[in-house]
């Protein structure tokens, strides 16, 4: 029998296939292009996520699109925001990574195939809706982002990261497959929506329990959730920069999609055998990111661990969404969905943005020491105005951003309501206090402390510039009207139902 | 509902966003263009006065009650969120208040500036903080009042952290988390109200709505929520430590409007949002309320007696005030809100002035330390007089503005609104008299020492300029006006009672 080649609607991956076009573009320039100017590859990549991003504004246009693959992969409004978002994302980690990347004598076209390879595994992540499409595309986000952890080949700290988030990845990725592997032994599928309607009518409910916990323990590692979060500030450190960004939002918030999928087109009915254990890492991983945040006094440590708070906070509507599951209150399931891609898109901005004050402050400090920081707001005062956007972003402070991204999230948490809720809302409530204190504290010293005798102001290089300009743009956009990106609750109410 | 129309629904609009405006000007002027900073922050906040002017004019006093131009957009349509604001009896006054000061500061500061300098930095957070405090007084959407609410915490706390004394940085953080950590659970209470209460964050909505679908127990948690937020804001005892460290390190404009406006949120929040929407849950929590304001009044008078630095004395007797006011909101009586509303703005102007001259006592002496200080009335006499003055004024003499603050305040709680235990706050009003003894002492005492007797050897030789000119054109009209006030209370009375007497309603009152 001939192989049974499946019907393709190219242009429904056309996001993906301009991705792949730009990868080999890429590797095969870099092994013509002269050395000085492999710099070039950088144009090139940019350039192709940008093609891809066009195409996907085009899909957006363009209405009903078939689901292929038998249902495995669906490319509707939802997924196409996401792609759109990983791609922007994407964008701003490429200008961040540049001059880096350029002046530190690092294998350039390498770099940014990596990089690439990753962003594709995340656009497939977005229309996953099996499991094994689900997993392939975490693993293509996964693999690069090993490598890219370890660029610098001479540090041994780079190394260290490496291993560390490659060993961990690896355990995790095991464990969550052996769930998956149970979980179709239980449902005969392995399609969400067909799982979903088989999960209802599971009785072993203890094999059940172990199966979803099992996968879902995979994804808490790739977004770095207490207690598997412990790879994330020795990585983050270790790893280059704008490396460090783009696994701080981009990786993480690919295992977020990956997570939105799985809960809420697969496990969402069965939310008795997931709501407690997803309640206990959303509160661990808010209460611990947060105060082992406080006591650190290395910027990208702390932003590590701020990560692992965030990453807490985003989980809190997805307990939720079980919460209300178990109440029968259908409207939080459209909340809380919109209130996880409210989260992740706000973060994103914020966290880039701080990300390449960080990398710009760097170039003059050569450390992350926050100490490094000490009277910032004499020498490059606008530079410090924008940081402090950002942090006080981060730290949930209105009209900045950050405070929709909460405010969406307490909305979830209230919403579904009872004393699970409440007592989930309070906590969040306090910890998102506790986080002002150690962002306010990197306030303090730049604008507080005097400055060194002998400090220049930063010199900022205009691709860096470029993404400070973006993302500053849409904290405050955003912060102050925020319905722009409110149509992600249409969004939320077309895939909840 | 009356929706303004013409200038009219722009006029709140303008007085709250003015200051952004001379803001993003501030912005493009270089740095060292000292004198043209300060000239356009002045133009900025003068012309935000002007708004408020024709405001006061155009308002119509009869119909106090309701809210008058009005505008109401959507904003938030996915959230059912709207740009709601509105102008009644009861914000009104404290609305002028917050510009009126906001103008003095500016003028005070014209040469007055801390270290280390940067007029430019520092008049941008002062207009930053002025929409906040303008914003917070007209919003009438939970959502919008709370974005104005933080509003103001960024730019105090740098000024605080910047400008301010030795120990500031404590004291600013301090105050950043403490306000930060009401206002969380505040927005909480908000997203419950929303959800039980008509899924809707509009105030005179929400005031309207029928809580039915509430249950007692979850009003009164919503209500501590709110409680928390707007108690620790004002602040109430236990609440209060973070004020006199912030007052204390902040530079004379932040504690300033500190005193003037700032404190006053969280009142204004009281009276605006918990009171009126959730009146069960007040009269359950009203005696913990006015309890907590009585040991306020005596634990901030004791806490004066204790303290060495005059402006830290002058923090704590915030802290007694304020709980003058809390007492007169926990009646919930007319009577007695209205006197809150009084001594809101009668301690917004005498406690500024007070926190004026501390600060041109500090620039005179380069201390604060009452210890060290001594005969201001012989070597700057017309500050002396000033200082007595306010001292008078703050400690309730009738015919100045500090009385009808106070005098009604303990009045009120003699006949508490309906289902409140009476024998309880007549209670209240004996230890709240007490009080103003208290209150007499240390202000005298505190007068004596900065005042009274010769300057101490240390100072003896040195040459203490008196008043100067910009002081006095920044110190005059809030002294005019502890005058007018104390002698046509009505002024104030007239424009709150429709207000007051709608919102107390409710309680049967």
């Amino acid at each position: 029998m001939a192989a049974n080649t499946p019907h393709i609607d190219w242009l429904t991956i056309s996001p993906e296939v301009a991705l792949v076009a730009t990868i080999v573009v890429v590797l095969i320039a870099d092994l013509f292009l002269p050395r000085r100017d492999s710099w070039q590859t950088s144009r090139i990549a940019s350039i192709g996520v940008l093609v891809s991003l066009a195409f996907v504004a085009i899909l957006g246009v363009h209405s009903a699109l078939k689901p292929l693959f038998g249902g495995a992969y669906v490319v509707d409004d939802y997924a196409l925001a996401l792609k759109g978002f990983f791609l922007v994302a994407t964008y701003l980690t490429i200008l961040l990574s540049v001059d880096y990347i350029s002046e530190g004598d690092y294998y350039q076209g390498e770099f940014y195939f990596l990089l690439l390879c990753s962003v594709l595994g995340m656009t497939v992540m977005a229309s996953a809706r099996d499991l094994v499409t689900l997993f392939v595309a975490l693993e293509t986000i996964s693999i690069p982002t090993y490598i890219l952890a370890g660029w610098r080949k001479h540090d041994r700290r780079s190394n260290e990261a490496a291993i560390k988030y490659y060993l961990i990845g690896a355990i995790s990725s095991a464990v969550m497959l052996y769930g998956m592997s149970l979980i179709f032994g239980l449902t005969g599928s392995t399609l969400l929506p067909e799982i979903a309607h088989n999960l209802a009518h599971v009785h072993n409910s203890r094999l059940l329990v172990v199966a979803i916990f099992l996968s879902l323990i995979g994804f808490a590692f790739k977004v770095s959730a207490v207690p598997f979060h412990w790879w994330a500030p020795d990585t983050y450190e270790g790893a280059p920069t704008p490396v460090t960004a783009f696994l701080s939002v981009a990786s993480k918030a690919g295992g977020f999609v990956a997570l939105l999928n799985i809960v809420f087109f697969g496990f969402g009915v069965r939310a008795d055998a997931w709501v407690a254990p997803i309640w206990i890492i959303a509160v661990a991983s808010m209460v611990l990111g947060n105060l082992t945040a406080l006591r650190q006094t290395n910027m990208v440590r702390m932003l590590a661990y701020s990560s692992v708070a965030q990453g807490g906070f985003m989980l809190v509507p997805f307990a939720a969404y079980g919460i209300a599951q178990g109440n029968h209150n259908r409207a939080v399931a459209q909340t809380s969905f919109e209130a996880v891609i409210v989260y992740l898109l706000i973060y994103g901005a914020m966290n880039l943005g701080a990300f390449a004050c960080v990398i710009a402050i760097a170039r003059r400090t050569r450390s992350a020491d926050i100490e490094g920081y000490s009277g910032l707001f004499n020498t490059s005062p606008a530079l410090t105005v924008l940081m402090t956007m950002f942090l006080a972003s981060l730290a949930g402070i209105p009209p900045l951003a950050g405070w929709f991204a909460k405010f969406t999230m307490f909305r979830a948490a209230i919403e579904a309501g009872g004393w699970a809720g409440a007592s989930l809302a309070i906590i969040a409530g306090v910890m998102s206090v506790v986080a002002a204190f150690y962002y306010l504290n990197v306030v303090r010293t730049m604008w507080f402390r005097p400055a060194p005798a002998a400090a220049e102001p930063v010199k900022v290089p205009a691709a860096l510039a470029t993404s400070m300009a973006l993302c500053a743009g849409v904290v405050i956009v955003v912060g102050v009207y925020p319905q722009l990106i409110a149509h992600i609750g249409d969004l939320a109410s077309k895939v909840t139902g | 509902m009356h929706l303004a129309t013409g200038f009219d629904a722009w006029a709140l609009t303008l007085t709250t966003f003015t200051p952004l405006v001379g803001l993003a000007i501030l912005l493009l002027i270089p740095r060292a263009e000292e004198q043209l900073i300060k000239v356009v922050t002045l133009l900025t906040t003068l012309v935000t006065f002007g708004f408020v002017v024709y405001l006061m004019s155009a308002f119509d006093y009869d119909k106090s009650s309701q809210l008058q131009f009005q505008v109401k957009k959507n904003w938030i349509p996915a959230l059912n969120v709207h740009y709601h604001l509105g102008l009644d009896g009861i914000s009104l006054p404290l609305l002028a208040l917050s510009a009126f000061i906001v103008v003095l500061c500016v003028i005070y500061s014209w040469n007055h500036f801390p270290e280390p300098h940067n007029p430019k930095a520092f008049f941008a957070l002062l207009l930053l903080l002025e929409v906040g405090m303008n914003g917070t007084f007209v919003a009438q959407d939970l959502i919008l009042f709370f974005i104005f609410f933080e509003l103001v915490l960024l730019p105090m706390y740098f000024m605080i952290g910047v400008w301010g004394g030795p120990n500031r940085e404590y004291a600013s953080i301090k105050f950043f988390l403490f306000t930060l950590f009401g206002s969380a659970l505040m927005l909480l209470s908000f997203l419950a109200l929303y959800f039980k209460g008509g899924h809707t964050f509009d105030i005179p909505e929400l005031i309207a709505a029928n809580k039915h679908g509430m249950t007692h127990g979850v009003q009164l948690l919503i209500f501590g929520g709110m409680f928390l937020g707007f108690a620790i804001k004002v602040p109430m005892f236990p609440f209060h430590t973070w004020l006199p460290d912030a007052h204390t390190e902040a530079p004379t404009v932040g504690s300033v409007l500190l005193a003037a406006v700032m404190l006053k949120l969280g009142t204004y929040g009281f009276i605006r949002i918990a009171l009126p929407i959730l009146p069960k849950a007040a009269s359950s929590w009203a005696p913990w309320i006015g309890l907590l304001a009585v040991i306020g009044i005596i634990y901030g008078a004791l806490g004066c007696l204790a303290q060495s630095d005059m402006k830290r004395l002058i923090a704590f007797s915030s802290v007694a005030h304020m709980g003058y006011v809390m007492l007169a909101i926990s009646t919930l009586t007319a009577f007695g809100i209205n006197a809150a509303v009084f001594g809101m703005v009668a301690h917004g102007l005498i406690t500024g002035m007070l926190f004026f001259i501390a600060g041109s006592v500090q620039h005179g002496y380069g201390t604060r330390e009452m210890s060290r200080l001594g005969g201001l009335l012989t070597q700057a006499p017309k500050m002396g007089w000033i200082l007595g003055f306010c001292a008078m004024a703050s400690l309730g003499l009738p015919g100045l503005a500090g009385f009808w603050g106070e005098f009604p305040a303990i009045a009120s709680s003699f006949q508490p609104g309906a289902g409140l235990n009476e024998a309880l706050f007549r209670g209240f009003m004996v230890v709240a008299a007490i009080g103003t003894v208290f209150a007499a002492g240390y202000l005298l005492w505190m007068l004596q020492k900065v005042a009274f007797g010769r300057p101490k050897p240390e100072f003896a030789e040195s040459h203490v300029h008196d008043v100067a000119t910009a002081e006095w054109i920044a110190w005059l009209p809030m002294l005019v006006l502890i005058v007018v006030l104390g002698i046509f209370p009505n002024i104030m009375f007239h424009t709150t009672n429709g207000a007051v007497t709608a919102l107390t309603k409710v309680f049967g009152g």
